[in-house]
């Protein structure tokens, strides 16, 4: 057994392994997102019709999306996780849990949501007030447009949330 | 009672081989696994195929990911969510499809070499037999997948050759052998639909590729105690060779280690191939991509051609040759006959065709008879073809009933 | 050498196959139709020259049926009334100037069904009493014609009133809208709508034409260019008794055609023709690196 022929026997397999990674390049796209299901990716909620307190799911991504109008009588009603849009002020969530991602209920007379999963609950704002979720309900990318509401797009508002870690 | 020493590290060498002998197993299957030194490039076919199953299975695991087996939407998974939304989807397919097309041309070009070199003999039944076992199942293996993305062809495809099963007339020996409820059987319809692109599916992407890789390993275990054989056809004493080499006699040993002599040849091959698999992949796909099939299964029109893939072609211009009857019987023959070729070759002789006499002429009429059947199956059936096609039908079935006769009267011949 | 050797039969064997099975059973299977691009010989030349304003005050005759949106004239039917009226709906001629002969459309206009090679309950009637005014009309349309149509503009006005293009999201009737289903239910009735209309148009349209013309979502793979070419030039040189018409393209007006049916039929090609030098070099070097090995492993062997 000589130098070289140890050497080219390297250099091929180390070459090979370098195709190999190509070839993951290539699996790996192909495991991506589709075009369409990227493209799909904003939702528009008109938010004109909302009744006080009263809970809506909406779907963006998939996912649900709590979209409630909180009343001044809320408790909630002067946490600055809160949206404003026009003069009044919205709640909007993706309706997942912090914990493990169960879709939490909503108990008006109790004014909170509770997690079936793991007992977990939030207040109108989605703020924790009992673990095991670690932090309030994520709030998505949004841009208000008048009434109408753009999920999936950053808007001012939400970039001042973002920035103050509300989100 | 096996030995385990406490102190081995976990992992270690030893620790391995007192649990998976990893140590044993590497000189068993690999370095000291023996091949004559005496070989040419047609020797590594075995490697350019387990490779090109392999790209098989691979872009197969992509594009299954992504297809959907339903008549409404099989088509357009294939044709617009691969080939244009996934990321590379394109070329998956593309591999896929050359893939299952270029693999029956080395499948072909290794079972003439073992019958130009006579490596089907002395020993080395199995290896044909389980070799034409897997030339069997990926038959089956590429006529499930080419119903999938059900385009003309695919649908096409799938009622002519289900039909084969209806058997003979039933007007011939009373309908006992005509099974008008089979083909409605195999279809779960009375036309390829639903039903038919499911079972076919599953057919394709899990029980046939199982077979498969057990008949791999039934092939390759076939191969171990009778060796490999060589370009004369020679005789050798492996433990004596094998021992020559170890005790650094490289020159005059015979055999030379699978890893890395062997395999060093065999992956220079593999380059060669790979140039141009995918030379085709990317530039020259048509004749593995039947253009017709990007037309969408319609059960109401028939193509104006329609042909079965090339590697069909062959043993398709067999049953096309003569009327119903006659023709299954020769198709059913020219399916079968080259599982006998260990036995109707009566010549006790191993050795390239060129020193056989007669047998030499035999392989090439059979080689010349069967490419001309190929490419008589492809052309329209009308005019000249005909007949030329029938005589080309007629040689092939001569040439079989000829070979025990041939073999029989051949002269032994020495080894070198 | 004598591996080389064996390499030239191998190779030569499967070139014979090769050869037989493709390039020489194709040429027996289907009839060579030789193209023309589109200079279609058979029409003569009026010889006159049109003038646009004088085309202007004729358009009238053609305004009763087609709309010219770039002009601000709309159709008088939308195409669910157009097709209940007349089976097809008539093109907007926008672009007409832009992709369509002018030789054609002269002997068109004056007598279109005989000009297209169409079936003689062809919807469009003879337009204009004259070479003269056919000229002055077609002059008008070159006029307003826009300097750049883009492919899928191309397509719609030549092919997309008779052939849906699924991948490119076109029906006969128009784009697919965009819409939103109840959240509640998941019906999505906009969309519902649209594809009955779809539906009751491709049906007006069959009775029409005799039957539905295909989709051509992935005709560009299921076709050669060159039949494309040339059947669209005249399609009754590949398929005699067809009902699709003689549309008039001028070749660069197939030439956009062609490439918005490429857009939708074959997208992954510019990829395509971008990886393949990559990977045939990569195995290039891959093979020449294997013979290196293959050479140092069987030194002193022989």
């Amino acid at each position: 057994m000589s130098n070289r022929r140890d050497f080219m026997g390297m250099a091929l397999g180390a070459f090979t392994g370098l195709g190999a990674l190509g070839a993951l390049y290539a699996a790996k796209k192909t495991w991506e997102p589709l075009p369409s299901v990227k493209a799909a990716g904003k939702a528009v909620i008109d938010l004109s019709g909302a009744k006080e307190d009263v809970l809506n799911t909406e779907v963006w991504r998939g996912k649900p999306i709590f979209v409630m109008k909180v009343s001044k009588k809320n408790p909630a009603y002067k946490d600055n996780r809160l949206v404003k849009v026009g003069n009044d002020k919205f709640f909007i969530a993706i309706g997942l849990c912090t914990h493990l991602g169960c879709i939490p209920t909503y108990f008006p007379d109790k004014g909170k949501f509770i997690c079936p999963c793991h007992g977990g609950q939030f207040d109108a704002a989605g703020r924790v007030l009992k673990a095991p979720p670690p932090k309030p309900l994520v709030i998505p990318p949004f841009n208000v447009k008048g009434t109408k509401i753009v999920l999936g797009e950053e808007g001012e508002e939400y970039k001042k949330m973002k920035a103050a870690k509300l989100v | 009672m096996a030995h385990f020493d406490p102190n081995a590290r976990p992992f270690s060498k030893k620790w391995l081989n007192e649990r998976l002998a990893v140590e044993t197993l590497e000189r068993v299957l690999s370095t000291e696994y023996w091949i004559p030194k005496n070989i040419n490039f047609l020797w590594a076919m075995g490697m350019v195929l387990a490779a090109t199953f392999g790209l098989l299975v691979i872009s197969g695991i992509f594009l299954l990911m992504y297809y959907i087996p339903d008549t409404q939407k099989a088509f357009d998974s294939v044709n617009y969510t691969i080939m244009s939304q996934v990321g590379y989807g394109w070329l998956w397919r593309h591999i896929h499809g050359v893939a299952a097309s270029v693999v029956f041309l080395i499948i072909y070009i290794h079972m003439f070499t073992g019958i130009y070199y006579g490596s089907y003999k002395k020993g080395r039944e199995m290896i044909w037999i389980s070799g034409m076992l897997l030339f069997v199942t990926f038959s089956g293996e590429a006529f499930a997948g080419y119903v999938l993305p059900w385009g003309q062809m695919s649908y096409w495809a799938g009622m002519v050759i289900t039909n084969l099963f209806e058997g003979f007339s039933a007007d011939f020996m009373g309908g006992a052998l005509n099974f008008p409820g089979l083909v409605e059987w195999i279809r779960g319809d009375y036309v390829p639909g639903q039903a038919f692109i499911g079972r076919f599916f599953m057919l394709h992407v899990f029980l046939m590729p199982l077979v498969i890789i057990a008949l791999i390993v039934l092939h390759f275990g076939a191969l171990r105690i009778p060796h490999v054989n060589n370009q004369d056809g020679e005789e050798i004493d492996f433990e004596a060779e094998a021992e020559k080499w170890k005790a650094g006699h490289r020159k005059e040993s015979k055999v030379i280690p699978f890893k890395p002599v062997f395999l060093s040849k065999d992956v220079f091959v593999l380059g060669i191939y790979f140039l141009f698999f995918f030379y085709l992949v990317f530039y020259h796909f048509e004749f593995a991509m039947d253009p017709v099939n990007f037309d969408p299964a319609d059960g109401l029109k028939t193509p104006p051609h329609i042909y079965p893939e090339w590697y069909f072609l062959w043993s398709y211009e067999v049953l096309r040759a003569f009327s119903k009857n006659p023709g299954l019987v020769w198709f059913g023959f020219a399916q079968v006959i080259f599982f006998l070729l260990p036995f109707l070759d009566r010549s006790p002789n191993v050795a390239p065709a060129s020193r056989r006499g007669p047998f030499k002429i035999w392989f090439w009429l059979l080689l010349i008879d069967m490419i001309g059947l190929t490419i008589l199956g492809k052309l329209p059936p009308v005019g000249i073809f005909t007949p030329i096609g029938t005589t080309f039908a007629y040689i092939f079935i001569a040439l079989w009933f000829a070979l025990p006769f041939i073999t029989k009267m051949e002269k032994p011949v020495g080894g070198k | 050498m004598k591996e080389l050797k064996i390499l030239a039969v191998v190779v030569f064997f499967t070139l014979v196959t090769y050869w037989g099975v493709e390039p020489y059973a194709h040429s027996q299977m289907h009839k060579h139709v030789e193209g023309h691009d589109f200079t279609y010989q058979d029409i003569n030349a009026s010889g006159v020259k049109g003038d646009p304003a004088k085309g202007k005050n004729l358009i009238a005759a053609c305004a009763g049926c087609h709309g010219i949106k770039s002009q601000g004239m709309k159709a008088p039917m939308d195409a669910m009334g157009a097709s209940a009226a007349y089976g097809v709906n008539p093109p907007d001629l926008s672009n007409a100037g832009a992709i369509f002969d002018e030789k054609f459309l002269i002997a068109f206009l004056q007598n279109p069904a005989h000009t297209a090679k169409a079936k003689p309950n062809f919807a469009m009637p003879p337009s204009a009493a004259s070479a003269q005014d056919a000229a002055d009309i077609v002059a008008y349309l070159k006029s307003i014609a826009p300097k750049e149509v883009s492919p899928k503009e191309a397509y719609v006005t030549a092919c997309g009133r008779c052939h849906a293009n699924s991948y490119g999201k076109w029906t006969q009737i128009g784009d697919i809208p965009k819409t939103k289903g109840n959240i509640k239910t998941g019906n999505d009735v906009a969309l519902a709508q649209f594809k009955i209309n779809v539906a009751k148009y491709q049906d007006k349209l069959a009775d029409y034409m005799g039957k539905l013309p295909p989709d051509l979502k992935i005709i560009a793979r299921a076709r050669s260019k060159h039949y494309l070419e040339t059947f669209v030039e005249d399609p009754q040189s590949h398929l005699p008794g067809t009902a699709m018409p003689r549309v008039g393209l001028t070749k660069e007006g197939f030439e956009k055609v062609y490439a918005y049916l490429e857009s939708t039929g074959d997208p992954s090609k510019p990829l395509r023709e971008k990886t393949g030098p990559i990977v045939l070099g990569f195995f290039l070097i891959f093979t020449l690196l294997a013979y290196g090995w293959y050479k140092s492993q069987w030194k002193g062997l022989k």
